[in-house]
């Protein structure tokens, strides 16, 4: 008895004693130090710049004058006296600017993912982008909402740092280190030049696409923006003139990406009663059961109208030619068969298939499945050893990829406008929350084979585990009773079709 | 205080969002007599239609009401008069009345409790007695914590230590206690998630809690009847934030206020008692607004070697 006492006490103190902290993957990450710095990516073929040199950038200062030796000191009084907080967040910003932005925007997703909270009436409110602070705040960052603003953010990022290369072949100023040899660098050098610098053009266009994507985030992004400026300066990495050239022409592109933006379509996809009403109609004219929201109150369908946003790679005609064939009827044995199946998984979970439920979910309060894509992505790029501008263009095609795959996925939900399983048979229960959209196709499946295909085409190494992922991601689907074995496939199908447009593009945008 | 034939009653600990946590005799002032095992079951349900998301007071119409349904297994050892050892073992379902989510079901944590008492004196006009407890808990079993509120658990490891005082003067008593829970880090099958920040990581961070326990009401060795209040207080942890799903290291807090009545029967069922408790949160924060209702029954048993005395006699 008294060794049982002796345990229960030593038990106690154990847990009592047991350290708080966790490991967090991302603050892992070493340095950028790339294999290759890329320094002709000036010449690479940018997205919605005209050219390179669109926007002019004047020549740097010489650095053999009295101002250039004051913004070096301006570096050597922050290195006199840095605290181990600022040594952390060098650290923490030298892994690069563009996988440390592409995580803030990960957190904005998430932060942001929460569907509105109904009126007293039943009805609900809706976000509006010009009055962003009122309660639901603007965006609600589902995945069609997300999928597109990773992509506008990384796109941008990209013609920006296109531009930034080719001003940095143009004037090739050395960065600090080298011109003053004394200088401690905090971080992995470089030959690549230093003006403008690519932390410094990252954060002028991330910071102006993010307003436009989260407008209540001001206070966040800018506090970020300007450790991740200070933490560059600090580290010897670049001089103050350095950055803000990079700012001033990473501001610049941006315009060019907000007014895409403004124009793209994606304002008016959530549609209106009238709308809603008719897509119902048009399926119910074909014979059909009409999805219909399984929230209480009902909820108007998700963003009908984003099949019409416009994608930076696939033209209207081609998105008509990848859209999927009608699923099986609901008077069909097919339909029949699958529902039995949907209702087989819910009935007899295995505690894996809900571990491949939950890890896949990324439901509400998450960075949607586009962001998990985007972290599976960071985790395989790190390892790569990419320079920024690559890790640029691998993130855009990536995420305009999976902004296609929402494109095509929503224009085929609307267009069939197909029940969900546990329409069909109210006893199936799910394994996770049932999303406010129509069934087919399944947006985890299209999003998920999408970015499979386009990551197995930059590592082509880990093809199999990317398209096991894919796969793995569809089948929770099924698993947690929220989809029939056609919607999975035939998003698969799709999102593999979608993301051939963003690997073409890799061919020829001079990068391989 | 300490009774001849006393069965262990049984106190719902924790009810957090749904989930029930148990810790029966190890919370009140009764101690098992030396060699005697007390064993049995307890049945209980607990339901709750509105919740708290932080503060904001809501009920959901896609859960209706969330109803949780226990068994436990429960028993209570006396190693001496002073110090006893408790142990629990709960079976655990879920439902929603409501909505497409699924139920869960399974075997929840094993407690485990050493109960002991330095002090038990005459003071003033009644019987003063201290007690110190300690206790660790653990899951039994692969269940999900973190599909709440529909989780069984939230399949955190514990160690609660708990200083307890009580007085009585004739049949009337009041006890306090005040507990702090330690709470270990809990591994969920998503790698990333996020609470007022993202982590990239599969473990959780849980906060530790603590509880404070009131109990007043009339005691005799056939019959207690008592009211309680008790706090449940999250220390650390965040709000669900408007229409978010709840989360394991989400900052739970309860206030509530119970009933619980045990009668002892004599002679022919000498050593059998029945008990039945409710309890109601009054007040809370990301928990739900439960209503509970227990029922049990209890076999006490002297395992003192008596036949080995008489033939010395």
């Amino acid at each position: 008895m008294k060794k049982t006492i002796i345990f229960l006490l030593a038990a106690t103190t154990i847990i009592a004693a047991c350290k708080k902290d966790i490991t967090e993957r991302n603050l892992l990450f070493s340095a950028l130090n790339p294999a290759k710095t890329d320094s002709l990516a000036g010449t690479w073929k940018t997205l919605l710049l005209t050219a390179p040199n669109e926007f002019a950038l004047a020549a740097p200062g010489a650095t053999n004058v009295p101002a250039y030796a004051r913004e070096i000191n301006e570096i050597k009084s922050f290195q006199a006296a840095l605290t181990n907080e600022q040594r952390s967040r060098i650290a923490y910003w030298s892994a690069g600017a563009v996988l440390r932005w592409n995580e803030i925007m990960r957190t904005l997703v998430a932060r942001h993912n929460l569907a509105p909270y109904q009126n007293e009436d039943g009805t609900y409110p809706a976000p509006n982008a010009n009055n962003p602070f009122a309660y639901p705040q603007f965006p609600f960052s589902n995945p069609p909402f997300a999928a597109r603003a990773y992509a506008y953010v990384s796109a941008a990022q990209y013609d920006a740092l296109v531009a930034a290369y080719h001003y940095k072949k143009l004037y090739n100023r050395p960065s600090p280190y080298i011109v003053d040899a004394t200088l401690e660098v905090l971080v992995p050098k470089t030959t690549l030049a230093a003006y403008p610098s690519e932390d410094g053009v990252i954060e002028g266009v991330t910071v102006e696409m993010l307003k436009l994507l989260f407008p209540t985030e001001g206070a966040y992004i800018r506090a970020m923006a300007e450790e991740e400026k200070l933490c560059r300066i600090m580290s010897g990495a670049n001089v103050r003139s350095d950055i803000e050239a990079g700012e001033f022409l990473g501001r610049l592109v941006a315009a060019k990406f907000t007014a895409k933006a403004a124009g793209d379509r994606a304002g008016v996809a959530i549609g209106n009663p009238i709308i809603w009403a008719q897509i119902e109609a048009d399926c119910k004219a074909r014979g059909e059961t009409a999805w219909m929201s399984l929230d209480m109150p009902k909820r108007p369908p998700m963003l009908p109208l984003f099949g019409n946003v416009k994608s930076f790679l696939i033209d209207s005609l081609t998105q008509v030619a990848n859209r999927p064939v009608p699923p099986p009827l609901t008077s069909s044995e097919k339909f029949r068969t699958e529902l039995a199946e949907v209702k087989k998984y819910a009935d007899n979970a295995t505690r894996e298939n809900i571990r491949i439920v939950h890890f896949w979910a990324d439901g509400t309060g998450t960075y949607t499945p586009p962001g998990h894509w985007n972290a599976i992505a960071a985790e395989e790029f790190v390892q790569q050893n990419f320079s920024e501008v690559r890790w640029a263009r691998n993130f855009s095609l990536l995420n305009i990829t999976m902004m296609d795959a929402a494109i095509a996925c929503w224009d085929a939900k609307y267009f069939y406008f197909n029940q969900r399983p546990c329409q069909a048979d109210p006893s199936i229960k799910t394994l996770t929350g049932i999303p406010n959209f129509p069934a087919y196709v399944s947006g985890h499946s299209t999003f998920s084979a999408a970015a499979a295909t386009y990551l197995s085409h930059v590592i082509p190494a880990r093809a199999d585990a990317f398209n096991a992922m894919a796969k793995e991601a569809s089948d929770s689907r099924m698993f947690g009773a929220i989809h029939y074995r056609s919607d999975c496939e035939k998003g698969l199908e799709l999102g593999s079709k979608v993301a051939e447009s963003a690997i073409a593009r890799a061919r020829i945008d001079g990068a391989e | 205080m300490r009774t001849k034939n006393k069965l262990p009653k049984l106190l719902l600990l924790f009810i957090l969002i749904t989930h029930f946590s148990f810790a029966q005799t190890d919370i009140d002032a009764i101690m098992m007599p030396k060699h005697n095992f007390c064993g049995g079951l307890m049945y209980g349900q607990s339901n709750w239609k509105n919740y708290w998301e932080g503060t904001f007071k809501r009920d959901n119409q896609n859960l209706g009401t969330v109803t949780t349904s226990m068994v436990n297994i429960m028993g209570n050892y006396g190693v001496t008069d002073k110090l006893n050892l408790l142990f629990g073992v709960p079976y655990i379902q879920t439902k929603a009345s409501a909505g497409t989510l699924a139920g869960q079901r399974g075997i929840q944590d094993l407690s485990l409790t050493a109960k002991y008492m330095p002090i038990e004196t005459n003071l003033g006009i009644g019987t003063f007695s201290l007690y110190t407890i300690g206790s660790v808990s653990t899951p039994l079993s692969n269940y999900v914590a973190d599909f709440l509120p529909l989780s069984i658990g939230l399949r955190s490891s514990t160690a609660t230590g708990r200083l307890m005082i009580d007085y009585q003067v004739h049949q009337w008593f009041a006890t306090v206690s005040a507990a702090y829970i330690a709470r270990k880090n809990i591994s969920i099958d998503r790698t990333a998630y996020y609470t007022n920040q993202m982590h990239y990581s599969n473990e959780v961070s849980m906060p530790d809690a603590t509880n404070i326990n009131v109990r007043m009401g009339y005691r005799t060795s056939h019959l207690i009847a008592e009211a309680v209040f008790d706090q449940f207080t999250t220390q650390g942890g965040f709000d669900i934030r408007k229409n978010d799903m709840p989360f394991p290291s989400n900052k739970m807090n309860a206030k509530r206020i119970g009933a619980n009545v045990k009668y002892t029967f004599h002679k022919k069922l000498s050593g059998l008692s029945a008990i039945a408790n409710g309890n109601y949160v009054f007040d809370g924060r990301n928990v739900g607004q439960s209503f509970v209702i227990m029922a049990g029954a209890f076999y006490q048993m002297d395992w003192t070697k008596k036949k080995k005395v008489d033939s010395k006699k």
